[in-house]
């Protein structure tokens, strides 16, 4: 494999990387004038246009000695990431919720979403690890980039967390370094699938501090504590990336790890993270229900809301004994779905309170006459949340509880009726705010509306929650393309 | 056909939506319009229905998620059959009388009538949907008019009301969610049609299907309603508009009825037989403690209410035996119970229109001021305590001849249920309508205006016509009830 091969494997992620580099040169060789949007967005369509070439080219297997994999579930988290990030940035470009489109900004975001794109394809420990701290390191400046003292707070919040998950993760490894004698997940599975007498109870161990270290990735309860004053006190775009981006990213390690590397269903481990995961996505949808009914600032609703989403998605972890790859494809699908939805929410609330100044649920009130359109992809977005049909949000949830009722356990089943219960409890939140939209009465009538780029974002946004939620063949099908990868 | 009949409603919501802001009056008129035609629409399917043709018949479907795709299929489906069929007729017909009471509505009409329209359009998916999730969907759409129209146009408490109408029904309809998902996906399939099949049934469900049974009748039993969670119901009705009350006693609590009818017995057949007792142990209990709650109300309009608890115990009691007759009389008492009621609360509107009070105690001899009014009320009145000849008689007593075998003691408490009833009923007309004439209500009208009168005599039409020839419904109801009986008894 020639040099060109090489990076060929890893190009989307190049293209983006190599234009965050682009972006910040651009700055210093003419600073304060340069096309900073304008080379971001050609940054991303590269990228884009990289991964068309790989799926037109056939492009399959690993690279760069194995710690890279080229394959269709790589490729599923890479157009979703790039399209999330492609969002961001044309919403960040309008100048709005405290984050001005500086140069930096641009190109720690592509920093970030290229260090995720490596880490869909990454397939070895070491990768792993030294991706998922590149996307961190760019989100913990990201996170504290408004220069004010909640922006700040948020930042070293989000730093401080993440290096505890770092430092377990990493302990994890250790361990399933140490048992194994090899990084590659693929070695790892062979060690796994060996079933190595008196090394069970260790290999559980790794395997939980693991679970942990990525919990905070996916921001699972109990390692959720730092969402909540991260997700209110950053810049609202930089909420967006991290409640979708880092979040999708975080599930597609953990897939990659415990499906490839810790090798999938048949092997003694599985029934052990199923059990786990089952317990986690119980407390993530319990504990985040619950705290978001008490919320009133709209940013902490939705980052309570992500939590308990995060439990929904983790169910779908948890049904590894489910024929076929019916856990992972519903897993995939939820999160591109979620994408949709929870950016299209949040861009609203960028819209409302770049105009209204307030984070206050109760300033929503009578959105609808002030704002219609905004109001009604909010609507949607909501009801997408809650999962009702026909938006997408409901079917992501059926083929998650479809996946844990397949798994044919009793204990599984019931998670499925914990968390139907909890979608109950949610629509309490997520419908008291719709009925504030429409019902209550405007302090302020003054009409206003979006932008004509982010409206253009909040009409693709409501028309991906309709659309995969009427016709959701051709998404469902990459998905389980993409998840038959990892078997 | 039933396509356009269910989006015909909807389509009348958006066309009133549309109109001009400043002539708002006109949306009671295009609202009459497209409830006309819905009407004669519901009256057609009902004329065409061949009663001699089991299975679903006009039926619309097409998949919306292939099996393929994922190991189970959601599809949309309408269908009607003979359980379907009357119930469809009165969706239409109490629609049509909703929207007429409604005539003097003057805050918001544009929205007020949209609404109305969309309730339509919900409770006539419910009752048409062959497909689980499908009709989950029109279950819970249904929740949203309802909550508006009773938060926005309702009296005395109306947002508290509103609310807790909102979290029992969904509080109910979250068990059946987990239930329909634990049917659906262990069997591959959510096609109610097929679910009820010896096939096509789920043998293995993970979760018991005893539990599975309790978790779908959560919903019905809430919305039915039956002792102990009928509390959201005098709420309701009290602060809804005469017309939500009016939908919500006629169709909406036949919605409970309904499904118990549709999914929970044909699917579940085995675990319907082990509990047949429990069920007539609570329809027995809510006829009885619901006629004495009722006999205690000083409100007229929450006796009526709490009226119905009572006799949508009925229904249950029918449902308990699982016997062709016992089931028809179930479902012959929603569709009765539906007409008489919803006149009940008419009347009740209208003279609270022009009184202005509910209290029993206020009124006396209002027979004098206004006599048509009186007599329409007597009348629904006397065909809900189930004088023969009205339509509330054939229905109780066919209930009771369905039960009276399977299970004679709940039955022989039941009846006594008709004794209370005639207490109530007639305790409270006497009180409202005959007395010396109160010359606080001398200024009073009668019943007047086309659309009162319209409204009435619709009613009326069905009460009396089904009291006196009951086979109009009866052909129809037992052709779709005795596959179900059939398919209760055949498990055996």
């Amino acid at each position: 494999m020639n040099w060109f091969d090489q990076i060929h494997h890893i190009g989307p992620a190049f293209a983006l990387l190599l234009g965050a580099g682009v972006v910040m040169g651009a700055d210093l060789v003419r600073p304060g004038r340069a096309p900073i949007l304008s080379l971001t967005l050609l940054s991303l369509l590269a990228g884009f246009a990289w991964a068309i070439w790989q799926v037109l080219a056939g492009t399959n297997g690993p690279a760069i000695s194995g710690a890279v994999v080229v394959d269709e579930f790589a490729l599923f988290f890479t157009f979703l990431l790039i399209g999330v990030t492609a969002a961001v940035v044309i919403v960040t470009a309008e100048g709005l919720s405290r984050a001005e489109p500086r140069p930096e900004f641009f190109a720690l975001l592509l920093t970030a979403a290229g260090s995720m794109v490596l880490l869909a394809q990454a397939q070895d420990l070491i990768a792993i690890f030294v991706f998922l701290e590149t996307t961190s390191v760019s989100q913990f400046v990201l996170a504290g980039i408004a220069r004010d003292d909640r922006s700040s707070e948020a930042g070293l919040k989000y730093l401080l967390a993440g290096a505890v998950a770092a430092a377990v993760l990493l302990y994890g490894f250790a361990f399933l370094f140490g048992l194994s004698g090899t990084t590659s997940l693929d070695g790892i599975a062979t060690f796994v699938s060996s079933n190595a007498g008196g090394t069970e109870l260790a290999l559980v161990f790794g395997f939980v501090l693991v679970a942990a270290g990525l919990g905070f990735k996916m921001s699972i309860a109990p390692f959720q504590a730092w969402v909540p004053d991260v997700y209110e006190g950053a810049p609202t775009t930089v909420t967006s990336f991290l409640s979708v981006a880092s979040k999708a990213a975080g599930f597609a390690v953990a897939l990659r790890l415990f499906y490839t590397g810790l090798g999938g269903a048949d092997t003694f481990i599985a029934e052990h993270w199923a059990a786990l995961f089952a317990v986690l996505a119980g407390a993530s949808m319990t504990f985040g229900n619950a705290a978001a009914i008490l919320q009133t600032n709209v940013k902490r609703l939705l980052a309570y809301s992500s939590i308990a989403q995060a439990g929904n998605v983790a169910v779908g972890l948890a049904a590894v004994a489910a024929s076929g790859a019916a856990g992972p494809s519903a897993v995939l699908f939820f999160l591109a779905t979620y994408a949709a939805t929870n950016l299209g929410a949040f861009f609203c609330v960028i819209v409302v309170s770049e105009r209204i100044g307030s984070e206050r649920l109760a300033d929503y009130a009578g959105l609808i006459r002030r704002s219609p359109a905004v109001a009604v992809v909010l609507l949607l977005c909501l009801l997408s949340l809650t999962g009702i049909p026909p938006t997408a949000g409901f079917l992501a949830k059926l083929y998650v509880f479809n996946s844990a009722v397949q798994t044919g356990i009793d204990w599984m089943v019931i998670l499925v009726a914990v968390a139907v219960l909890n979608s109950a409890v949610s629509a309490f939140y997520y419908l008291r705010w719709a009925r504030t939209m429409v019902l209550d009465d405007p302090v302020d009538e003054t009409p206003f509306r979006a932008t004509a780029p982010v409206q253009g974002l909040l009409g693709l946004a409501a028309f991906g929650v309709l659309f995969f939620g009427l016709a959701p063949s051709s998404l469902l099908q990459a998905a389980q393309r993409a998840a038959a990868n990892l078997l | 056909m039933l396509t356009v009949f269910l989006l015909l409603p909807l389509v009348g919501a958006l066309t009133v939506l549309t109109l001009p802001r400043d002539n708002e009056g006109n949306a009671r008129w295009v609202a009459l319009f497209y409830s006309v035609l819905t009407f004669i629409m519901s009256v057609a399917i009902f004329i065409r229905f061949d009663p001699d043709n089991p299975g679903y018949q006009f039926v619309d479907r097409f998949e919306w998620i292939q099996g393929g795709d994922t190991g189970f299929t959601v599809q949309y489906a309408l269908g009607v059959d003979g359980l379907s069929a009357p119930l469809v007729l009165l969706t239409g017909l109490l629609s049509l009388a909703a929207v007429l009471v409604s005539w003097n509505i003057d805050l918001r009409p544009k929205q007020y009538f949209a609404w109305l329209l969309v309730l339509e359009t919900a409770v006539a998916g419910v009752f048409l949907s062959l497909d689980l999730i499908q009709f989950f969907f029109f279950w819970e759409l249904e929740l949203l008019p309802m909550y508006m129209l009773i938060s926005i146009w309702g009296s005395g408490r109306p947002r508290y009301s509103a609310m807790k109408f909102l979290l029992f029904t969904m509080g109910g309809s979250a068990f059946m969610l987990v239930g329909f998902l634990v049917l659906g996906l262990s069997a591959g399939t959510f096609d109610i049609a097929v679910l009820a099949t010896e096939a096509g049934r789920p043998l293995d469900a993970v979760i018991p299907l005893s539990v599975v049974f309790w978790l779908v009748m959560a919903a019905f039993l809430v919305k039915l309603p039956v002792i102990p969670v009928h509390t959201w119901l005098p709420d309701a009705h009290t602060d809804a508009p005469t017309a939500v009350s009016v939908m919500l006693a006629g169709v909406l609590l036949k919605m409970g009825g309904y499904g118990i009818l549709r999914i929970a017995l044909p699917i579940m057949p085995d675990q319907a037989r082990d509990f047949g007792v429990v069920l007539a142990i609570i329809a027995a209990a809510s006829v009885i403690w619901g006629a004495i709650l009722t006999l205690q109300q000083r409100d007229l309009k929450r006796l009526v209410a709490y009226s119905s608890v009572s006799h949508m115990g009925y229904v249950l009691l029918g449902v308990s035996a699982l016997g062709a007759v016992g089931l028809s009389g179930a479902a012959l008492q929603m569709f009765t119970h539906g007409t008489i009621t919803g006149l009940l609360f008419i009347v009740v509107g209208l003279i609270y229109d022009r009184t202005h009070t509910r209290q029993i105690s206020d009124m006396s001899g209002l027979l004098h001021r206004m006599p048509v009014l009186g007599v329409v009320m007597i009348i629904a009145g006397l065909a809900s305590l189930g004088l023969p000849a009205l339509s509330g008689f054939v229905a109780e007593f066919t209930v009771f001849a369905g039960t009276i075998q399977a299970h004679p003691a709940a039955t022989i408490i039941a009846v006594f249920g008709v004794v209370l009833a005639a207490g109530y009923i007639l305790w409270a007309v006497q009180r409202v309508f005959t007395g010396p004439p109160d010359e606080r209500w001398t200024g009073l009208t009668d019943a007047r205006e086309w659309w009162e009168y319209t409204a009435m005599a619709s009613m009326l039409i069905f009460i009396v016509g089904v009291g006196v020839y009951p086979r109009l419904l009866t052909d129809v109801i037992e052709s779709g009830v005795e596959p179900i009986a059939l398919l209760v008894q055949a498990v055996a």
